[in-house]
């Protein structure tokens, strides 16, 4: 069993403070859903969990297991077991998606895995996200699209096998059938009994990734909380009652994966 | 910015990328680079002329008058069927036949060199593998000239690889003829004194390719100013280079691509890293297309690593179009710190943060190191980069090795 507890989080990006107290518990065997509306703040938890150069932690706490993560170092995070599927992954030019996740699993597992049961376990893997393999020679979301970078994303969460996954919008910018296949990504990871921390701005992925716990963000913190049936009442009334005028139940811009 | 400088009278600057496709700007009738075979036609450099501004002349003195060459260099080769090779005298028909010293040093170097070392590679002959060229060099001050002759429709590469300390001025004529492709590379991986300044200047027969590779990981100075023409239409020239600078060492290419006939296309890929406040790289990349080169294609591209500081890398890119009936041409220039998103992505991952660095550096490399086809000698470098960003060398060629003989 293990716990990702984050209790009085306050955040700066630069000088502007962007979270403002966020208090949250996610075990495992839980999915959590953060739902809120654009620019409420919830790239900036995810990001502040890993450890993003940017944001600065002016108070508050989040443990891993009771250990102080704000005192790690990223990659001490990851090996730790948080794993953050991010929002806007990063290009790296020059280093292939092999090298980097043998690298990653190496630094993770503390071993090499063996190389003929990595490339089986790779493939395996690839072949549920519906990846083909050649994927594996690509630079390091170079020229990926939209919706290959968030299978590329869930690939290495499914290799990683960490304690809790933070999800940054993973279903933004997937069509109908990548977010299928990509939420079914996820639930195979999940099922291993995984804490998920699903972030999201509108209510299709729960549709796919049934959600225990569902928080609506607003203005830098929680605001409201519940059970599944919130994004029921969510997905009819958008958010306007936190007083922004955005639905949360399509999505405007479904580039092709 | 201390970080880079850009010279004022070119375009663009440093940063950024430009292109000319469609509409060209042509740019009119630049000058004509002086050239010559007489030492004294150029005057003993100051510092302050536009060639030699960026090079530290203090540490090059002995090489701007002429000396005794002290033979402390020794040279070996190797090569398979369809190459020969002998030392020639100053009257060989094909001394000389390419190079044009454009600089007081390759004039010199011309002037005063006996021995040249005459490789020729036979018509229409394939190489099964290359010839090498190895250069072990001990104090001392030394001339050096090659000529590699491709003839007509032969194909081949020989590796130039210089270790040692010494100080080397040398010209390298490259002659491709009709039809051949001929790839050079050229290793400096030389010990923390020596002086390396050399001209590698080639002509390209009809429909020839040259390609030409440059990685410079050791010397105090190494200034090598790669040069291309062609000598019909239809040719192409790929020139790559790679450099990693450290403490004290200064590290400079010069290129020069003069199109001058139809059809013909270049390529330039040159990329540095510099891990030293004290290191210093210096890339000028001179392109000019002729009103008669009509249908040519170039493209040039300079990309720096400052992995501390202090470092300082100068990138100049010049571009001069004469015709605007081209294909296409551009150039692109950017001198960066590490990137914090990459380091960051990689962390996230588990990767330590040494390790990350290792990945990133390797991967800016990565097009150029796998320019180079000799794989042992792409290994070899590889390494190289790894021990001196603190690596331990990577496990997966022994793992793959492993599982081949486990297939087997
Ligand atoms: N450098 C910065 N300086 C000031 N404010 C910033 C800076 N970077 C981000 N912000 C602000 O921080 C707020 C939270 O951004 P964040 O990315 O966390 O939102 P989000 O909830 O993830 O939004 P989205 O749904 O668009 O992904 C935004 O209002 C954003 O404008
Ligand atoms: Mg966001």
């Amino acid at each position: 069993m293990s716990k990702l507890e984050i209790r009085g989080l306050h955040v700066n990006v630069e000088e502007t403070e962007i979270l403002k107290g966020v208090d949250l518990t996610v075990s495992s065997g839980e999915t959590h859903a953060i739902m809120g509306p654009n620019g409420s703040g919830k790239s900036t938890l995810a990001y502040s969990i890993a450890g993003h150069p940017k944001y600065t932690i002016t108070s508050g706490q989040v443990l891993l297991d009771g250990e102080n993560v704000l005192e790690m170092a990223v990659d001490q995070r990851a090996r730790a077991g948080l794993f953050l599927a991010m929002q806007y992954p990063v290009e790296v030019p020059g280093v292939s998606v092999s090298n980097f996740l043998r690298t990653a699993a190496t630094a993770v597992r503390g071993e090499a895995p063996k190389l003929r049961t990595w490339v089986r376990e790779v493939n395996a893997a690839m072949s549920v996200l519906e990846m083909d393999k050649s994927f594996a020679e690509r630079n390091v979301n170079e020229g990926f699209s939209g919706g290959e970078k968030k299978r590329h994303e869930i690939l290495q969460m499914a290799l990683l096998q960490p304690k809790i996954a933070i999800l940054d919008e993973t279903d933004s910018g997937l069509d109908v059938d990548a977010l299928r296949v990509v939420s079914e990504g996820v639930n195979r990871v999940r099922e291993t009994g995984i804490g998920t921390l699903l972030i999201t701005h509108y209510t299709r992925i729960l549709r796919y990734i049934k959600p225990d716990f569902v928080h609506v963000f607003f203005d830098g913190r929680i605001v409201e909380s519940g059970g599944a049936e919130l994004a029921d009442e969510l997905e009819a009334n958008g958010y306007a009652r936190y007083g922004v005028n955005e639905p949360a139940d399509t999505e405007a811009v479904t580039a092709g994966a | 910015m201390t970080a880079t400088s850009t010279d004022p009278q070119v375009h663009p600057p440093a940063a950024g990328a430009h292109s000319h496709g469609g509409p060209v700007t042509k740019t009119g009738s630049p000058a004509e680079r002086f050239t010559s075979r007489n030492p004294d036609d150029f005057a003993v450099p100051s510092g302050r002329e536009e060639d030699w501004r960026f090079t530290p002349m203090r540490k090059l003195r002995s090489i701007l008058r002429p000396y005794q060459s002290e033979g402390t260099e020794e040279v070996s080769l190797s090569g398979p069927q369809g190459a020969r090779w002998s030392i020639v005298g100053r009257d060989h028909p094909r001394f000389g036949s390419v190079l044009r010293p454009a600089d007081r040093v390759s004039a010199l170097a011309f002037a005063n060199v006996s021995d040249i070392l005459f490789v020729e590679i036979d018509a229409e002959a394939q190489l099964s593998e290359p010839v090498n060229v190895t250069v072990a060099g001990k104090p001392g001050l030394n001339y050096g000239h090659v000529v590699v002759e491709a003839k007509p429709y032969s194909k081949a590469t020989v590796v130039f690889d210089h270790t040692g300390n010494t100080t080397d001025t040398a010209n390298v004529e490259f002659l491709l003829g009709d039809g051949a492709q001929l790839s050079v590379v050229t290793v400096q991986d030389w010990d923390s004194e020596a002086i390396h300044v050399s001209t590698h200047t080639a002509l390209v027969g009809r429909d020839a390719q040259f390609d030409h590779v440059s990685v410079t990981l050791g010397g105090a100075i190494v200034r090598l100013s790669p040069t291309v023409r062609f000598a019909g239409p239809g040719g192409s020239a790929q020139l790559y280079g790679l450099s990693f600078a450290g403490a004290g060492q200064h590290f400079e290419s010069r290129l020069y691509v003069d199109h001058a006939m139809p059809d013909c296309s270049s390529n330039v890929v040159y990329k540095s890293a510099l891990d030293a406040d004290s290191a210093r790289t210096v890339w000028i990349g001179d392109v000019r297309i002729r009103p008669e080169a009509t249908g040519t294609s170039t493209y040039e591209l300079n990309r720096n690593l400052l992995l501390t500081e202090g470092a300082r890398a100068d990138s100049v890119p010049n571009l001069e179009i004469e015709t605007g009936e081209i294909t296409g041409a551009g150039h692109a220039s950017a001198t960066g710190r590490f990137d914090d998103l990459q380091l960051f992505y990689l962390q996230s991952r588990g990767i330590p943060e040494d390790e990350a660095r290792r990945l990133v550096v390797r991967g800016f490399f990565a097009d150029v190191l796998n320019h180079i086809k000799v794989a042992a000698l792409h290994d070899r470098l590889m390494a190289a980069i790894d021990a001196r960003l603190g690596g331990q060398p990577s496990d997966d060629a022994a793992d793959s090795a492993a599982d081949e003989t486990g297939t087997a």
